[in-house]
């Protein structure tokens, strides 16, 4: 039998505050760059339009914009997409229709002598009012899709606590996302926002493996006079094996698709790479942390209030 | 075996067959997603404020025929801002009467009064205004879907998304530009006639009587592609509409050799008035307007009877297809506008196709090694629960006629991870129950009893986000969302009740299980 684990005890949650500090440190990097670089928002989500053209042999990037710039549209993004001899060219939004534009982008490609033969393989364009309106529903899925979870928890657990803690846990994890996207200079588009809502799911997985075995555990004998963060301590060691496994055998299913799905899927795998990392992370240190800290205080409170009456 | 055992074994059985009725044949059951096949997705805005106002106007020319009926001197009606007309009459004195009119046009509140002036105000109501806004993109959507259906494209989906929206997506079409043209026109066709009485020179410098406008006749020249505009007076009072067609067919132009027409019929009614209109007005001319451009104004020789006329305009043979189907087809209610575009080439689809099978292979021949590697016989199980697993997903999704995009191939890819990871949480839970001295038959009874709740809960909150994603989500997350919703159900059934079933079948039926491997 091969093991990852035996009986593993580690001390995860006595050594929390090393977790905070580490949590605090990545939180202040991602929502730092987030604030200076901001995040390149696809065109779904800003309007405009983008053209894919795959030329016959591999252009530069100069050739692209001499060819775009006889039509006045050598202000474009070019980018390189998945191998050298295919580029995508956005725009951003004009009164020019769709069609007019790819008329005058042919137009002005063809007459680039460097450029040779090409295909337009792909068009995409994006009116404002959409673009705006799937910024929203972007951000009410998270929202949602985070007070679900809360409802969920809460209900399943009987536990304000628990719910609040592993949506706290989910939101560190997608501003690390956010941070990791920012810093490689990835645009946030529609298949990231999936990859982040996935990454939503799986943080919360994980950190209700961890809570079923704690309410599991309880009023075992064995669990007689620990402490709460004993018992934690001991459901996250216990389910330690399969975090880990899990996380593992995602990780994996998502740099196979990192390396071989595509420049469309890149962006994707990307996220859920990083997701599964910090999701598996978060689960113990973030989750897990805060309810210690939380009850822990609810209880301090408590004694102190005791003394007072006491001494009164 | 038990009587039991069989009875699972047979859901099971059961369930993989109604899968692979499902999915024969393959080619034919998956549909594929534009992303993967090709074709074109559109997103149109239905400009309904437009529908009402043209509604409101029309009312207006009623109320204003109807008070001239009754005697009712009136210096002005017209439409006031997006539902209200604005009644001014001659004098007051027939304020009543005029009132008495106005009471006739029930979908209308009298809004602001002053009966001093003569002047009053006719609000549409809400509700009206907003079943003509739905009116609108109705009638939108069918005739759209009218035309694409004449058009003849394979599984085309046309359908209202919330509001004033519409979504149209043509797998496998390739020329937008045409596409476009044939749906985005709104094929308002009229028949006016030329204002002879105004030379164009005068109406270009500004001085067009009121009742006139100056309408323009583009032409493309085909082999230099140069555009070139002349103008008309034209009437602004419409005779007839492309509403009293019946029958509108492609011919070759005998004027023009090369060149190809649309030739018309119209109704009863449309003939008859089409009849009269050009007895009355012999030796004038008849301008043929579609959408605001001027295709011919022919002169009337004498009166045409029976209902016929052509439309010429140096036509291709396919320009003057479409343009027979969007007369057929009818008109837009209101014109619409493009919202959202996507075009995607058949190269990049089968390359999209390759790069997400070989993906999605990759991750799921690097997990069924490392179950096999990590679980031995038991990671076995676990690989044929996951291939079942597949194997229902795709099944679902060719029951419910689902697309499958490219973001739903990485759902895919993504349940792959999540399904395993039911069957180690299962396989943990006994090696632990083995690890404190459990028989190997009480340790799996144990391992999937403890894990049942664990199973559930992990599921039924990806399940939650899953759903969610589908109602927020547009086009490729919803893909995304409906994989991993339905890759979750099916995991449930597999990784936990299969897998179940397999160890029972595997170690159940021994008197003295010494082992498992696991």
């Amino acid at each position: 039998m091969i093991q990852l684990f035996g009986s593993p005890s580690f001390n995860f949650i006595g050594r929390r505050r090393l977790a905070y500090l580490l949590s605090a440190v990545l939180m202040v990097i991602g929502l730092g760059t987030l604030a200076v670089r901001g995040l390149r928002y696809d065109i779904d989500f800003t309007g405009g339009t983008l053209v894919q053209v795959r030329f016959e042999q591999p252009p530069s990037v100069a050739t692209i914009r001499a060819g775009l710039a006889r039509i006045q549209l050598g202000e474009s993004i070019i980018q390189e997409f998945g191998d050298e001899r295919e580029y995508i060219v956005r725009l951003p939004l004009t009164t020019t229709s769709p069609e007019e534009l790819t008329k005058r982008i042919t137009t002005g490609l063809a007459q680039e002598a460097g450029l040779g033969e090409f295909e337009i393989r792909r068009i995409e364009f994006v009116g404002p009012q959409v673009g705006r309106d799937l910024q929203l529903q972007a951000l009410y899925a998270v929202l949602f899709g985070m007070v679900g979870i809360l409802i969920y928890i809460a209900w399943a657990f009987k536990s304000l606590k628990g719910g609040v803690a592993a949506v706290v846990a989910v939101v560190h994890d997608i501003v690390i996302c956010l941070g990791a996207l920012s810093i490689t200079g990835r645009e946030f588009s529609l298949p990231v926002l999936a990859a982040l809502l996935t990454i939503i799911g799986y943080s919360v997985n994980d950190t209700i493996v961890a809570y079923d075995r704690l309410r599991e555990n309880r009023g075992k004998y064995s669990q007689k006079g620990k402490s709460f963060a004993e018992q934690l301590n001991d459901a996250i060691n216990q389910t330690l094996s399969r975090t880990v496994l899990t996380a593992l055998t995602t990780f994996m299913s998502a740099t196979i698709l990192l390396v071989f799905g595509g420049k469309v899927l890149e962006d994707f795998a990307f996220v859920l790479a990083v997701g599964v990392v910090t999701g598996t992370y978060s689960t113990i240190y973030i989750a897990g942390a805060i309810i210690v800290d939380w009850t822990y205080g609810v209880e301090d409170r408590a004694a102190r209030r005791k003394k007072a009456v006491a001494k009164a | 075996m038990p009587r039991r055992l069989w009875a699972r074994a047979g859901l099971v059985a059961l369930v993989l067959a109604v899968s692979i009725w499902y999915l024969y044949p393959l080619r034919e059951t998956i549909n594929l997603g534009l992303d993967l096949q090709g074709g074109i997705h559109l997103m149109l805005g239905v400009e309904v404020d437009k529908y009402v106002a043209a509604q409101v106007e029309r009312t207006a020319d009623d109320l204003e025929n109807g008070l001239e009926r009754k005697g009712v001197a009136v210096k002005r009606v017209a439409r006031d801002g997006l539902s209200t007309i604005v009644v001014e009459l001659a004098s007051a004195t027939n304020w009543n009467d005029a009132l008495t009119v106005a009471a006739e046009f029930g979908s209308f509140e009298v809004g602001e009064r002053d009966d001093k002036a003569g002047r009053f105000t006719l609000v549409m109501q809400e509700r009206q205004v907003a079943q003509l806004r739905d009116d609108a993109v109705r009638q939108a959507v069918e005739t759209i879907r009218n035309r694409v259906d004449q058009f003849g494209v394979a599984e085309p989906t046309i359908a209202r998304q919330g509001g004033d929206r519409i979504l149209i997506q043509l797998p496998g079409v390739q020329d937008p530009d045409r596409a476009k043209a044939l749906i985005g026109k709104t094929a308002l066709l009229e028949f006016r006639l030329l204002d002879a009485r105004t030379p164009v020179e005068q109406a270009l410098a500004g001085r067009v009587p009121e009742s006139s406008e100056v309408i323009y006749q583009r032409r493309v020249d085909r082999e230099t592609k140069t555009e070139s505009r002349q103008p008309y007076v034209v009437q602004k009072r419409t005779l007839l509409t492309g509403g009293e067609l019946t029958r509108a067919e492609v011919q070759a132009d005998p004027n023009a050799p090369g060149n190809w027409q649309v030739a018309i019929e119209f109704t009863a009614t449309g003939a008859r008035v089409f009849g009269d209109v050009t007895e009355q007005n012999v030796g004038g001319h008849l301008a043929i307007i579609l959408d605001g451009n001027l295709y011919s104004a022919p002169r009337i020789n004498e009166r045409i009877p029976g209902g016929r006329a052509v439309i010429t305009g140096q036509f291709t043979v396919e320009e003057a297809r479409d343009l027979a189907i969007v007369l057929r087809a009818g008109a837009l209610p209101a014109p619409v506008a493009i919202l959202e575009e996507r075009t995607v080439g058949p190269s990049l689809g089968a390359d999209s196709i390759r790069q997400g099978i070989i993906a999605i292979l990759g991750s799921g021949i690097v997990v069924f090694i490392f179950m096999l590697f990590y679980y031995r016989l038991s990671g076995l199980i676990a690989d044929v629960a996951l291939v079942l697993n597949l194997v229902i997903l795709l099944a679902c999704m060719a029951a419910f006629g689902a697309t499958l995009t490219l973001p739903g191939i990485a759902g895919i890819a993504l349940t792959i991870g999540m399904a395993v990871d039911t069957n180690v949480l299962i396989f943990e839970r006994i090696r632990e129950e083995l690890r404190v001295g459990k028989t190997p038959r009480a340790a799996i009874d144990a391992g999937f009893h403890r894990a049942l709740r664990t199973v559930i809960d992990t599921h039924l909150t990806v399940m939650v986000t899953a759903a969610i994603l589908y109602n927020f989500g547009t086009g490729p997350v919803k893909g995304f969302a409906v994989s991993l919703f339905v890759g979750l159900a099916a995991s449930l059934f597999t990784a936990y009740f299969f897998t179940r079933l397999l160890f029972d079948v595997l170690y159940m039926g021994r008197r003295k299980l010494q082992a498992i491997s696991i």
